[in-house]
């Protein structure tokens, strides 16, 4: 694994590559750091996740866990480090010479169409009906044809059980409501990977469980790969299968809902466990 | 000087201001246009991530805002001899007040929440599209109250435009005075059908605010 050329201090290039491998994971951070100023938020993070897996970030406030997400969603770019996605580097482009440099805008919107990202505050365009809210990314961006468009958002709302708002203004729906139409205009992009950022913590108590059990139907009979950051333990317990959990900026421990849950080996895991529980 | 009010120059001086009146709407409706559109394209353009668009762009609004409207009137006459005063008056006026509204374009673009362009991004929507399907929309419906006013208060610097010929209202005021000695009466004429065409105007424009404030 020797390295010669490294542009960036890249990790990277020790990596095997994917096609000969065959068991590269869906995600895998590699040493990535992320900086603001001098604040390192996220300190040489490796981890990775399998395609299809559902993954719930857990940790204090302040550990990185948006910070993950935001990287992913390329809203964020890597102060060092490399992502990987489905084999190919998520914000970085090989020179010919083979070494990674950082990506333009151009292919960063390329990486962003495997990847959707439902937002706490759900982010809804005010000026568009729900139904364009739905429609409008897959008509513009992936140039699919309008009537099908239209046809495919009336399923996904029928879907996260809104059929009746087709119609309606943002404004007019409640929060769960608009989360569920968020969640709609996320899949409707068709992503492999669902990102979700503590997508229940600005609803109403009341309206929490709908989303949940949406977003649990959605693990079950889809394929695609979720990372979601919450604080709904139950959820975690019933939808994922690898809980990671995090301080710091670096993973604590990570292992299955029980495992994490009822028998945490590190003493930080057990404090935040109990102090969330 | 002390004879009393002539209500009869005032009937023989209204068909003329009127007029007169014709070109200063004219100049108002066009010259709003103008700095509408470019205001917007200068507040765009101020958000560009190259400094080769952003530092001239912001140079040059500051040039137009920290010189008078008419200092800028005078020259462009000057130096476009050859074109229609009142076209000049318009592309004047248009990019005086843009240098303004592209503030109120700025003010209404930051406006609209971080969210709404990550949320863009995160649909990979183009930039082109982003503005155009989701920024835009928003901030021009935060801003279309305070253009209304930019544009009422470009009504009322019209008369400026006398100064490079241009024959609108307060034009003809002057020439009609000069002519017959009355300018008390021509003059709150012409006062009168400013005020008769902008505070309805004004009322509308609250309105209008009222509305889209919810
Ligand atoms: N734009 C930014 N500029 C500076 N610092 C930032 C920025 N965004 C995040 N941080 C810092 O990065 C750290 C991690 O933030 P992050 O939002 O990822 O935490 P989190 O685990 O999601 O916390 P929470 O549970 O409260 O949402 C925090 O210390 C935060 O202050
Ligand atoms: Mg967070």
């Amino acid at each position: 694994m020797a390295t010669e050329s490294a542009p960036l201090k890249e990790p990277a290039d020790a990596a095997p590559d994917p096609q000969v491998t065959g068991v590269e994971p869906l995600v895998r951070f590699d040493k990535v750091v992320k900086r603001y100023g001098d604040h390192v938020v996220l300190d040489e993070l490796d981890f990775t996740v399998r395609r299809g897996e559902h993954v719930t970030l857990i940790g204090p406030s302040g550990s990185g866990k948006t910070t993950i997400l935001r990287l992913l969603m390329t809203l964020e770019k890597v102060s060092d480090g490399v992502i990987w996605v489905d084999g190919s580097p998520l914000s970085h482009v090989r020179t010919p010479s083979g070494a990674l440099k950082p990506a333009g805008e151009k292919q960063l919107r390329e990486s962003r169409k495997k990847i959707g990202m439902v937002f706490q505050q759900f982010n809804l365009f005010p000026n568009m009906k729900v139904l364009q809210n739905i429609t409008e990314a897959p008509v513009n961006v992936l140039g699919m044809d309008k009537d099908e468009a239209e046809t495919r958002a009336r399923e996904l709302l029928d879907l996260v059980g809104l059929s009746g708002k087709v119609d309606a203004h943002p404004s007019q729906l409640s929060g769960g409501q608009q989360q569920r139409v968020a969640i709609a205009r996320a899949l409707a992009m068709r992503p492999e990977i669902l990102l979700l950022d503590e997508v229940t913590s600005a609803l109403d108590p009341e309206l929490v469980a709908g989303v949940l059990e949406l977003l649990g139907d959605i693990a079950r009979n889809t394929n695609i790969t979720m990372l979601c950051v919450t604080h709904e333990m139950n959820f975690a317990r019933d939808v994922s299968e690898k809980v990671l959990m995090f301080d710091a900026g670096r993973v604590v421990e990570s292992g299955s809902p029980e495992k994490i849950f009822t028998d945490p080996e590190h003493e930080r895991t057990r404090e935040f466990l109990n102090a969330v529980l | 000087m002390n004879q009393s009010f002539q209500w009869d120059a005032v009937g023989d001086a209204f068909p003329l201001l009127l007029e007169g009146f014709r070109v200063t709407l004219l100049a108002t409706v066009l010259g709003t246009l103008v700095a509408a559109v470019l205001g917007l394209a200068v507040a765009v353009a101020g958000r560009a991530p190259s400094r080769f668009v952003t530092v001239p762009v912001k140079a040059l609004t500051e040039f137009v805002r920290s010189t008078p409207l008419l200092v800028q009137l005078v020259g462009a006459a000057a130096v476009f001899s050859s074109v229609e005063p009142l076209t000049i008056g318009i592309i004047v006026l248009g990019i005086h007040y843009a240098a303004y509204t592209s503030e109120v374009y700025r003010a209404g673009i930051d406006g609209v929440p971080k969210g709404q362009w990550e949320a863009c991004r995160a649909l990979s929507m183009s930039p082109r599209r982003t503005w155009q399907a989701v920024i835009l929309p928003q901030a021009v419906r935060n801003v279309l109250p305070a253009l209304g006013n930019y544009a009422i208060s470009m009504f009322k610097e019209t008369p400026f435009l006398a100064v490079i010929t241009v024959q609108e209202m307060v034009f003809e005021a002057r020439k009609y005075g000069a002519d017959h000695f009355v300018y008390t009466e021509v003059f709150t004429l012409a006062g009168l059908i400013f005020l008769v065409a902008s505070y309805p105007t004004s009322l509308l424009m609250r309105k209008l605010e009222k509305r889209l404030g919810h």
